[in-house]
């Protein structure tokens, strides 16, 4: 438990507690998507999910929301992400494995840069 | 920094404790370790989402999903569709689901809120919640911008009054405890809330406990005090176990304890139980209390703030009074000042209940009009009958009639009507109230209560509660009202502390306001609002009877007699007037009279 010895000390301590109190709001700067699913679930989604939980834990990430769908009635396709970013339209991931997770992650919710080689074709 | 990409919240209101909140809670946090989803949801607890009808309740964030009425074997199935699968549950979902959770639904119009702004909104147990909303900051201020004088000239020219009932403005106390000569000085919470049907205060200490340890470290730090207490009745087990997490974790963040925030300045805080004696809510007995002697007032002056606790320097504020301090240093007392009337400034908190369609806890600028509250913010009177009297202030506040319905709520204009802010208890009665019956009540109250040290409350009182027994048994004798007008003066003008001296003003308002019932019952035998037993008859309407023999097998006296298809008649001889008969008939063939 951190000893608050200063203004400062207070005021960090407040911008990480409303940090980690972003998770209770339904809007963020980035939307995840993870569809979960029988088929996503048997396809390997919990790992996907994992794995973006910890990027966004490990670069200490704010804004992100991550939230469930169920199926999308695309099961070839699972395990299936969805990134919406700001205003952007939405965008689906296929086939998403927990290390295609991370490359998401660093190139489309931290970078901006849509991965067009893991999009679902349509 | 550990991330959660789900906050799930479970009421721990008493309401939903008592069905099985706990249980629940547990068994969704087993659910979600067996289920191998601790690490991703976080499970807290909150109060007020829905209003507990439907308990259990809990909130699902980021979805904003409501569930009710949950049990322990739902668990399971809610955890594997909802947290795993990211399904929402629809025959768990509330009957009118909440997107946010908030105290008693969305603040109607006219509500402010202030002293409540955190309740239902952060997790009570978790400092960081109330951190993440500007907690400690108004403190963290106080340390290093300002001088002691400065924070009592700010919380002066708030013009901030005692939120307890009395209304002494709180700074003007803060300066003369600051002032008073004598080592140590002792700052004290009175959370002795007592009133029957208010529960301002337990809502604060349950929902938002750190405004209320805040408040009082401020506090601490303007007089120059370096211990405190919280007197806290043992009926509220749950705000007192709320305030002592809230006062570890403070101590834990280095809000506590040794040398605050590196200021040099050091204050710590105790919470002490109360037995429940009404009485003990009066600051002089409270202090007797919390010394370990025997819960009785002893007269002012002189006054704590001179003589308090083990004879020193004590400063005795009320929960909500407390509760209110960090945001005027926040926002600045001209801020606070711009709310409320010339001379009561703010806003206030209470506790509506009775013949009203809203019944709850509100908070509202003080200025506003009795009609406001009760029709804009309480929703009207039940079944849309007619007003008759609000009473405010708790037990001891006066019954005002519909004459005041616009008077502005303020400390100065209760009081002229004969009765008083109080601690913010409000009863709403509609025109099915015997104001003799009321007046009664209460007194019957108040007479319980009375510590028995001096003799115009504990001989007084009873006197008066005789006298309105007899009324109401149809007893009353010419020169009743004479002399309970007498009586109410006298122990008005001479009893010891504030529950003799408030003791009187529900007789004397209501014979003052509503004198023709009095006079209807003792002079008529007859009781207007057809409530009092002695002076009512019950009787069946021989033309609307069908002879179907309900009241009559229901009557536990058999009172009522008649053949099978042949009109019933009641026996007043015999009847009780339990009424029962009124309530079986179905074709609403029995009447008062």
């Amino acid at each position: 438990m951190p000893v608050v010895k200063s203004l400062e000390d207070l005021k960090r301590l407040k911008e990480e507690a409303l940090a980690k109190r972003m998770a209770r709001t339904t809007t963020g700067r980035a939307q995840i998507t993870v569809a979960m699913g029988t088929c996503g679930i048997a396809a390997g989604a919990r790992d996907t999910m994992k794995a973006i939980l910890e990027v966004i834990e490990q670069e200490n990430l704010t804004g992100v929301v991550v939230t469930q769908t169920g199926c999308i009635g695309l099961c070839e396709w699972e395990p299936i992400v969805q990134v919406v970013v700001g205003d952007e339209p939405k965008v689906t991931y296929g086939k998403v494995s927990p290390e295609r997770a991370r490359q998401i992650m660093r190139e489309h919710v931290q970078g901006g840069r849509v991965v067009s080689e893991f999009l679902v074709p349509g | 920094m550990k991330y959660y990409r789900s906050h799930a919240l479970v009421c721990v209101d008493p309401e939903c404790l008592a069905k099985g909140a706990h249980e629940v809670l547990d068994a969704l946090q087993d659910e979600l370790v067996a289920q191998g989803l601790i690490e991703e949801v976080q499970v807290l607890e909150t109060s007020r989402i829905g209003g507990c009808a439907n308990g259990p309740e809990l909130m699902v964030y980021p979805e904003g999903v409501h569930y009710a009425g949950l049990t322990v074997d739902d668990i399971p199935y809610l955890v594997e569709e909802h947290f795993l699968k990211g399904r929402i549950v629809k025959k768990f979902l509330a009957p009118i689901p909440k997107r946010v959770d908030e105290e008693l639904g969305p603040p109607q119009a006219k509500e402010v809120r202030v002293v409540l702004r955190n309740c239902g909104k952060i997790d009570p147990e978790n400092i960081e919640d109330y951190i993440a909303e500007d907690g400690y900051l108004a403190l963290a201020k106080v340390l290093t911008e300002m001088t002691p004088e400065q924070v009592i000239n700010e919380v002066i020219n708030s013009g901030l009054r005692g939120r307890g009932g009395a209304g002494f403005p709180t700074g003007k106390k803060w300066q003369l405890v600051r002032q008073a000569p004598g080592n140590p000085k002792y700052v004290i919470c009175n959370a002795d809330e007592g009133d029957p049907g208010a529960f301002m205060n337990r809502r604060v200490l349950e929902g938002d406990p750190h405004s209320v340890l805040e408040g009082m470290i401020i506090a601490a730090y303007a007089i120059g005090a370096s211990q405190g207490y919280i007197y806290c009745r043992a009926e509220y087990p749950l705000a007192v176990r709320t305030l002592n997490i809230a006062i570890q974790q403070a101590r834990a963040f280095g809000f506590l304890g040794e040398n605050i925030l590196g200021s040099g300045f050091s204050f710590d805080i105790e919470v002490r139980m109360g037995a429940g004696a009404f009485v003990c809510g009066e600051e002089t007995a409270l202090m007797a209390s919390i010394e370990g002697r025997r819960g009785e007032p002893r007269p002012r002056p002189p006054f704590p703030a001179v003589k308090g606790l083990w004879d020193k320097p004590t400063n005795i504020n009320n929960v909500e009074t407390y509760a209110n301090i960090p945001q005027i240093i926040l926002r600045g007392a001209s801020w606070f000042a711009s709310m409320g009337t010339e001379r009561s400034k703010g806003t206030k908190t209470f506790a509506i209940a009775g013949d009203v369609k809203r019944t709850g806890l509100i908070e509202v600028p003080l200025g506003i009009t009795l009609r406001e509250v009760i029709y804009d913010v309480g929703g009207g009177i039940k079944d849309d009958k007619a007003f008759k009297a609000v009473q405010t202030g708790g037990p001891m506040g006066g019954c005002l009639p519909a004459e005041y319905l616009d008077m502005e709520v303020d400390y100065e204009s209760l009081t002229a009507a004969g009765s008083i802010m109080g601690s913010g208890g409000m009863i709403v009665m509609d025109e099915d109230t015997c104001m003799v019956d009321i007046a009664r009540f209460f007194m019957e109250f108040t007479q319980d209560e009375s510590c028995g040290k001096c003799v115009p409350c504990r001989v007084g009182t009873r006197r008066i509660l005789e006298i309105l027994e007899r009324i109401c048994a149809g007893q009353g004798r010419h020169g009743d009202i004479e002399v309970l007008e007498m009586l109410c003066e006298q122990i008005k003008n001479t009893s010891l502390c504030g529950l003799g001296q408030g003791a009187p003003n529900p007789v004397a308002s209501t014979l003052k306001y509503f004198r023709s019932e009095y006079e209807a019952h003792i002079y008529e035998k007859r009781c207007p609002a057809k409530v009092c037993r002695a002076l009512i008859t019950y009787e069946i309407l021989p033309n609307v009877c069908t002879g179907c023999t309900v009241c009559a097998r229901n009557c536990p006296v058999e009172a009522i007699t008649g053949a099978r298809r042949q009109t019933h008649v009641i026996n007043p001889d015999i009847c009780i007037r339990c009424g029962i008969c009124m309530q079986v008939c179905n074709f609403n063939a029995v009447v008062v009279r």
